[in-house]
């Protein structure tokens, strides 16, 4: 395969697939060594039992006894675990679609457009790294923001809605959950920034004749919305989703990956540790794998 | 001459001559606006609403703290939070090193992520497609996955056991220096790396091809190629991705904390700063005293505001690049 290969690239071509190599070379030395090595090392890792000794340090195999003890030892990890991927699922979504819904208000002309698509870009740059998790732990905002609901409480809408919702006694854990959702919409909107970005600059690539050959046969907006918009923006939809799961995967406030990082640092238990890591890992891995394959199935490519 | 008569007609006129149709848009058009301007505005007061009240906590003193009277305006205004805050999280020198760190390694990262990028978009080679898809697995795989075991290969950092030769047997500990980091982001393994080179390549495969085509045919090489010719053009690109490293690594606090655990950071002091506070009010007072959560809490505020002030002094001058530079690289996949 290889040689047949080497043949057929010639003159400049071959010349070219040199440069291209050339500069492509950090990333495949870069790859090699802090990536597949310490990929792999890691999954080893996660069957021996590491022994570190003052200079040096030492594996020794022992099968799945690592996973073992993560599943049904470990007190807390497959609570957190359950809890945090239901998390992601619900929040995900959530993320999802409402920055589909701030896109398509940001789409519209109005004044001061750049000023709110600025402020939605904030927490991008505000609440990364570190920052995600003072935020939470900020009791004293947190008092302040209370403050400001209770004198707001009698007039709550939200309120009377959920009273009114709770009441109906339809379906109400998935109520539960929509209610969480609403009210946590400060995470949600934090997490959103690049998302929104992403589907408006979509949107603008919509070409205005589309809308307008639909509005002449006779098409609502609300129909447009389903059957032109929809459609040519679907394939974000994928990019998003993709997004929007490893990001939640790598925040700073993931109970998962403190608990691997107290596993690792404090219990200087390294073997349990990649174990945890590799059973979420792989867990998050099949649901990206799987839900986008599925959302792959709706998206329509155009031509 | 029917256009100037209709000019001439009033509002009411024309929306009578419409049947009614002409009012009913206008007031639909302006209720949206509305309902917009509504809904806007309460989710931009949201977003910003936590910083409006960390700037307000942090002029307070401990007094004005536990007075349920004051909410947001302190009435025993004071700046020595700031001072205090400086104090405890070492802020000159951390902000000196973060600037440094940040810095250099985002100069690092682009750099090199550029060579990268470029190389994808233009140049056709056998397994192109196959090492794309490493790059999109280096965006997929948290470095949470691999942590442990980078941890301890720079604790015992080797080459193929030619350190061990060097070094009397011993394995080199590049734990707590900056070395491994930078090796890593020459690598484009550091943080979010697989992003930028994403959007650097994406970005150079709409500049048309004719420049560089000229180019070779008048003999210019394939490296003078890229840095005099499209190295100027994809200047917006690599100035967003610049500013986007930049702006991650100073607030990052994952590979901040497993490559830098002693040198002092913003990111990584900020983190500590509550129980720092204790420690330092007891090297102070020389007693042990219990500090309430409330000015702990109003400490930490300051800290951050301190942390993010930087970043967020240089997003309201750059806003532009960060914004475009996402909108113009036409993600797709």
């Amino acid at each position: 395969m290889e040689k047949k290969k080497k043949h057929k690239l010639v003159g400049l071509e071959k010349r070219k697939a040199i440069a291209g190599y050339c500069f492509i070379a950090p990333f495949i030395v870069g790859f090699l060594v802090f990536m597949i090595k310490p990929f792999f090392q890691s999954l080893y890792m996660s069957f021996t039992n590491v022994d570190l000794r003052a200079g040096n340090f030492s594996m020794s195999w022992c099968g799945i006894e690592n996973y073992f003890f993560a599943i049904r030892k470990d007190a807390s990890y497959v609570r957190l675990l359950t809890e945090e991927l239901l998390r992601m699922v619900v929040y995900s979504f959530a993320i999802i679609v409402f920055s589909f819904f701030v896109s398509l208000i940001l789409n519209q002309k109005f004044h001061g457009r750049a000023l709110v698509r600025a402020v939605f870009f904030l927490p991008v740059i505000l609440s990364s790294g570190v920052m995600l998790g003072l935020e939470s732990n900020n009791q004293l905002v947190a008092t302040l923001q209370q403050t400001v609901e209770e004198a707001t409480a009698s007039i709550s809408v939200t309120d009377s809605l959920q009273e009114i919702l709770r009441t109906a006694g339809v379906g109400t854990r998935a109520f539960e959950k929509v209610f969480e959702v609403i009210d946590n919409i400060y995470d949600v909107a934090l997490a959103s920034g690049i998302q929104i970005i992403i589907f408006l600059s979509g949107l603008q690539t919509i070409p205005r004749s589309m809308y307008e050959a639909a509005d002449i046969e006779g098409c609502t907006a609300w129909e447009s919305l389903w059957k032109v918009t929809f459609p040519m923006i679907s394939s974000l939809f994928l990019v998003n989703w993709v997004y929007t799961v490893v990001d939640f995967c790598m925040r700073s406030d993931n109970q998962v990956i403190d608990k691997i990082q107290e596993t690792m640092i404090e219990m200087q238990n390294y073997g349990a540790a990649s174990a945890m890591t590799w059973i979420y890992f792989l867990i998050v891995i099949t649901f990206v794998g799987i839900t986008s394959l599925a959302i792959s199935k709706g998206v329509y490519y155009g031509d | 001459m029917i256009n100037v008569d209709i000019k001439k007609d009033t509002f009411w006129e024309r929306n009578r001559k419409s049947g009614g149709y002409l009012f009913r848009r206008k007031a639909t058009t302006v209720l949206l606006a509305i309902c917009r301007f509504i809904l806007l505005f309460g989710l931009c007061f949201l977003i910003l609403q936590p910083v409006l009240n960390k700037i307000s906590v942090s002029f307070m003193t401990e007094e004005d703290l536990f007075d349920p009277i004051i909410i947001s305006i302190p009435v025993h205004f004071t700046t020595s939070n700031y001072t205090l805050a400086a104090e405890i999280m070492k802020y000159k020198e951390g902000f000196m090193n973060s600037l440094v760190i940040s810095l250099t390694t985002s100069l690092v990262q682009i750099a090199m992520c550029t060579l990268v990028g470029y190389g994808f978009a233009r140049f056709k080679f056998p397994l192109k497609k196959l090492w794309f898809a490493f790059v999109m697995l280096i965006i997929l795989i948290p470095p949470q996955v691999i942590s442990n075991s980078l941890f301890l290969s720079f604790r015992f950092f080797d080459i193929f056991g030619i350190v061990k030769m060097l070094n009397h047997g011993e394995a080199l500990n590049l734990r707590g220096s900056i070395v491994p980091y930078y090796l890593m982001c020459m690598g484009c393994m550091g943080l979010k790396d697989g992003l930028y080179i994403y959007m650097i390549r994406q970005f150079f495969r709409n500049i048309p091809v004719d420049m560089e085509e000229a180019a070779y045919v008048d003999g210019c090489g394939m490296l003078r190629t890229f840095v005099t010719i499209m190295l100027p053009e994809a200047k917006p690109i690599i100035t967003s991705c610049f500013l986007f490293s930049f702006v991650w690594q100073w607030t990052d606090g994952f590979y901040s904390r497993m490559f830098l655990g002693t040198t002092t950071l913003v990111s990584t002091s900020i983190s500590r700063i509550v129980d720092s506070l204790g420690a330092y009010m007891q090297r102070i007072l020389g007693v042990t005293v219990t500090i309430s959560q409330a000015y702990s809490n109003c400490i930490l505020s300051t800290g951050t505001l301190m942390v993010v002030g930087p970043v967020l002094i240089l997003y309201l001058f750059a806003q532009r690049q960060f914004v475009e530079s996402i909108s113009s690289s036409g993600i797709k996949m």
